[in-house]
């Protein structure tokens, strides 16, 4: 977890105050401006969208700073893209594209084994699949939406993942908020981790059940709630709850951090609750074989009962999978809404999945899987230990290839990240509400596509960006590798 | 010895009496202090000291560590599914080509009522290269969500030819059907508001419903004077009319029983009881009005007066991914508080730019919509005379729905005729239809039955087909 130093929190919080301030005093001119200038209102009667301070945030401080997110690009999320131009008339608040495209590093896309661009296997295989079954089946899967290629995948998914089933859904959001009110409802407990993902959040609280929250990444505190939850029972009627899940994620995508799976694992044995792993951005991505962190950790994927993984990241498609024992998935089929009502998956979609699975396995006859699963290892490990040796607070474990560093102030993430794009290099900065309001952040995502030399060059960049924002929180140890070089060469 | 105990009980009493009576001794403070006062003050203190005094109550004893471990070793949960039953076990059919008017299933061609492929076009070429073209340039994947770097330029353009063919300002686009629904309601809808909708909505709806924590009042399906009796009962409970926001949700062409929303009626009655009012065209778009612009133009309603328009893409279209339309007020607020779209990668590229060129083709061939409307007026004749089975849906719906006229009296036993009735069609005849599936999650109070999507390339052959076989199959199943 992130300790935050007294000085820092002090300065960020009179820089939230201070726009705090400044957003109050602009709506107090905006009153008296509607006061005075009376506009004509169409919706008279009509309570308005956002009341009062619901969208004060939005209005006031995401607007000034707007450029920095959903900035659109015009070719494929590779390691190189294009990001389009855009310019503003009215201080932030509307943005309109130019026709104009500048050539940046792209350290923001989810595209770790390199998969997010035309690939010489898959995108032959994806575009034959198009012309065989074309570009959606506009059917349900119970339907007549599941063609040979749904089945196909199903089969590979649990073989890769090393379950006995696998079930298919169009998007990873959903595969979460549709199927866990299938697995428990009114009268079960849910015990999740302090920093899941949203998408788990709305399906625990779709489901009815209870919901508890685990102090992050910490087993001993899991135990602490299981058993006072068993012992106390359902609240209020003291009734033995139905049954326990507890969910966790594989890497948390806000912090780069693994899951500490065999003690949580070890735990939920003890006390008989099932586990739900949600895999998203580590399935592919990690392990020797891009298994995910059961193979990294260690641990039997036979211990988790459900593994949820997307297709997303590692994949470079859309969609997510369950993975679980034929019982479950044989229920599932039956009575998960996601599968009863959701078009299903696109077939060219379903295709690059098989293909880019076949490549990682070395089923297609070639080593390239084994040669990008060990290129972003190293890419991660280089890039973390020079982020770490230049003195920036970094998040997150070995062989994560997702890095935060830490920003803390409101005021240095739209530094940072305008003047990162200034020197050509794209990066992702995350703030308030997606993480806590003191702890914004950059996030950085490593893809097996990135040479050595693009990893230079973005740490150059960064280190400067660093030096002029000030966001070196750590000492820096001296460059003693790169004189080492000179030395050698002379 | 009696009389002595007589003697000194009589002069006690006699002294008791003389001390009551005996006329005022003290004075303090200007009071008079008569003896019964001393008697009265010692009572009050009395009352006092046992008022303040705590009732009894069992003292608490916490769980110890070892009965909490006792508990938890006696604790057995239930297994995380229930036990597979035989009807539990549905194996789909798996087709071997494209999902169009003829489809290959189990190596047999069959004719292909289960694809909302409205428009016909799976298969176009027009999609086709488009799609190819999308797939070189960009990948298959977005590779990340819309707020970092998942934007990509194809997604602006289908959201300015979304708006653009539909007139309203602005639309954003969802990367998958079913999730439009359930992000835009509780985007809109929080805790105190108040949401008037259809009970026939399908699942999606009601899980936004649910998610959105507002308070929903269900009226009867497609009843307009339950619609107005419901808001009548509502606005007269509400007092605070400009800070509850209340909205009227209802489907375009429902789902579950293939029912036209009547639009013109619901606006009236909107602008009546200051309701605003969330449309999901996802079965009427491109299907609707005479370019296809949806119910808007069916009913003669100019499109400003519906305030929120979802559909999925996934029907008419053939590409997948939905998108939502109004005014730029509600679009905005959608692109930082809709959990759909914030938290999730965006629509993969290639599907976007099939519905560039879908929208296209359709503003091009609008006579494919007439193909379409001919192709249901000839299957709705054929199938008037089903034996057991009765047409339920309206007139111009694409979608067929055909349910039991003599219900069986429980749902199991309607959906085993149902099903055998499915599987003989395509076991003998080739003809792919289906069942309505209802999940166990599903608070749907509709009937269930047998469902034909038709499709603007069905040739007229393929119709009389179907039209012969299911009255074939149902007489034989339901006499």
């Amino acid at each position: 977890m992130v300790r935050l130093p007294y000085t820092t929190a002090l300065t960020t919080l009179f820089s939230y105050g201070l726009l705090f301030a400044f957003g109050q005093l602009r709506d107090f001119f905006r009153k008296i401006l509607d006061w005075i200038r009376k506009p004509k209102d169409l919706l008279k009667g009509y309570a308005p969208i956002c009341l009062g301070l619901e969208d004060f945030y939005v209005r006031r401080l995401y607007l000034r700073i707007q450029d920095c997110f959903g900035r659109p690009i015009s070719s494929s999320p590779d390691a190189w893209f294009d990001v389009v131009e855009r310019y503003s008339n009215d201080y932030n608040k509307t943005l309109h594209r130019t026709e104009k495209t500048t050539r940046c590093l792209n350290l923001g896309s989810y595209n770790y084994l390199g998969f997010a661009a035309a690939d010489e296997y898959c995108t032959p295989r994806v575009i034959q699949s198009l012309k065989e079954y074309s570009s959606s089946t506009c059917s349900v899967r119970v339907d007549g939406g599941t063609t040979k290629l749904h089945v196909e995948l199903e089969e590979l998914v649990a073989r890769f993942v090393g379950k006995e089933a696998a079930i298919l859904f169009g998007m990873g959001y959903v595969t979460n908020s549709a199927l866990i009110p299938c697995l428990i409802g009114k009268g079960g407990l849910i015990i999740s981790d302090s920093l899941n993902h949203n998408s788990i959040v709305n399906g625990a609280r779709g489901s009815g059940a209870t919901v508890r929250v685990f102090q992050h990444n910490t087993p001993s505190h899991l135990e602490e709630v299981l058993r006072e939850q068993i012992a106390e029972g359902q609240p209020r009627t003291h009734r033995p709850w139905k049954k326990i899940i507890v969910i966790v994620e594989g890497i948390y995508s806000m912090e780069g951090e693994l899951c500490k799976l065999p003690e949580i694992i070890a735990v939920c044995k003890k006390y008989k609750v099932y586990t739900y792993l949600d895999e998203a951005h580590s399935i592919g991505a990690v392990g020797q074989s891009g298994r995910g962190v059961c193979e990294l950790l260690g641990v039997d994927p036979a211990d988790v009962d459900i593994m949820m993984g997307t297709f997303t990241k590692s994949f470079g498609s859309c969609g997510g999978y369950i993975a679980a024992s034929k019982e479950i998935i044989q229920y599932l089929k039956y009575s998960c809404p996601a599968h009863l009502y959701a078009t299903s998956m696109s077939p060219p979609a379903v295709q690059q999945v098989i293909s880019a699975i076949k490549v990682i396995l070395g089923e297609d006859g070639s080593s390239r899987g084994a040669q990008k699963l060990a290129r972003i290892r190293e890419n991660s490990n280089f890039f973390r230990s020079e982020l770490h040796k230049m003195g920036f607070e970094v998040l997150g474990d070995n062989d994560s290839p997702v890095m935060p560093i830490m920003l803390y102030n409101p005021a240095k993430i739209p530094a940072f990240s305008r003047e990162c794009l200034r020197q050509n290099v794209a990066v992702v900065t995350v703030a308030f509400p997606a993480t806590p309001l003191l702890l914004a952040r950059a996030r950085i995502c490593i893809s097996a596509s990135h040479t050595r030399e693009d990893l230079i060059k973005a740490l150059e960049v960064i280190s400067k960006v660093g030096d002029l924002i000030g966001v070196k929180y750590f000492p820096a140890e001296p460059p003693k590798h790169l004189n080492q070089n000179h030395n050698k060469l002379e | 010895m009696a009389s002595e105990l007589m003697n000194v009980t009589a002069n006690a009493l006699v002294w008791i009496s003389s001390t009551l009576d005996a006329p005022t001794r003290a004075v303090f403070f200007g009071v008079p202090i008569d003896g019964h006062l001393v008697v009265e003050v010692l009572l009050v203190v009395v009352i006092l000291f046992q008022l303040t005094r705590k009732s009894y109550k069992p003292p608490k004893k916490p769980l110890s560590e070892k009965e909490i471990d006792e508990l938890c070793d006696d604790w057995v949960p239930e297994p995380l599914t229930p036990q597979i039953s035989e009807e539990m076990i549905v194996e789909p059919p798996t087709l071997e080509s494209a999902a169009g008017p003829h489809a290959i299933v189990d190596g047999k061609e069959v004719v292909n009522f289960a694809s909302a492929n409205y428009l016909g076009l799976i298969g176009n070429e027009n999609i086709t290269d488009s799609c190819v073209g999308a797939l070189e340039k960009y990948g298959v994947g977005s590779c990340g969500p819309r707020g970092f770097y998942g934007t990509i330029d194809v997604h602006l353009d289908c959201e300015t030819k979304i708006a653009k063919f539909l007139g309203t300002p602005d639309s954003i686009l969802y990367s998958y059907g079913i999730s439009t629904i359930f992000s835009v309601i509780p985007a809109f809808c929080k805790k105190g508001d108040i949401i008037v909708a259809d009970e026939g909505v399908h699942w999606a709806v009601q899980n936004g419903l649910y998610l959105s924590r507002s308070t929903v009042v269900y009226f009867k399906h497609n009843d307009m004077k339950s619609l107005e009796a419901t808001l009548e009962k509502v606005t007269s409970r509400s007092k605070h009319p400009e800070k509850v926001r209340r909205y009227i949700v209802a489907e375009a062409i429902y789902q579950n029983s293939g029912q036209i929303a009547p639009l013109d009626e619901i606006v009236k009655l909107k602008e009546k009881y200051l309701f605003r009012i969330i449309l999901d065209e996802s079965h009427s778009f491109g299907v609707l009005g005479n370019s296809g612009r949806g119910l808007a133009e069916y009913c003669g309603v100019p499109i400003e007066k519906i305030d929120i328009i979802t559909a999925g893409m996934g029907n008419a279209l053939a590409t997948d991914g939905g998108f939502c339309t109004g005014s730029m007020r509600v679009v905005d607020h959608q692109r930082l508080s809709s959990s759909g779209y914030v938290f999730s990668a965006s629509l993969p590229p290639y599907l976007a730019s099939a519905a560039i060129a879908a929208v296209n083709y359709l503003e091009a061939n609008s006579s494919v919509l007439s193909d379409l409307r001919a192709n249901i007026a000839t299957l709705l004749n054929e199938l008037s005379n089903v034996p057991g089975l009765v047409v339920t849906s309206h007139s111009l719906s694409p979608i067929i729905f055909l349910k039991l006229k003599k219900s069986t009296g429980s749902d199991k036993t309607d959906m085993h005729l149902l099903d055998s009735i499915a599987n003989q069609v395509l076991k003998e005849d080739s003809v792919l239809i289906v069942t309505t599936k209802r999940s166990n999650l599903d608070k749907c109070p509709l009937p269930i039955g047998l469902r034909l999507f038709v499709s603007a390339s069905h040739s007229e052959a393929d119709l009389l087909k179907a039209a012969a076989s299911l009255k074939r199959v149902a007489s034989l199943v339901l006499s």
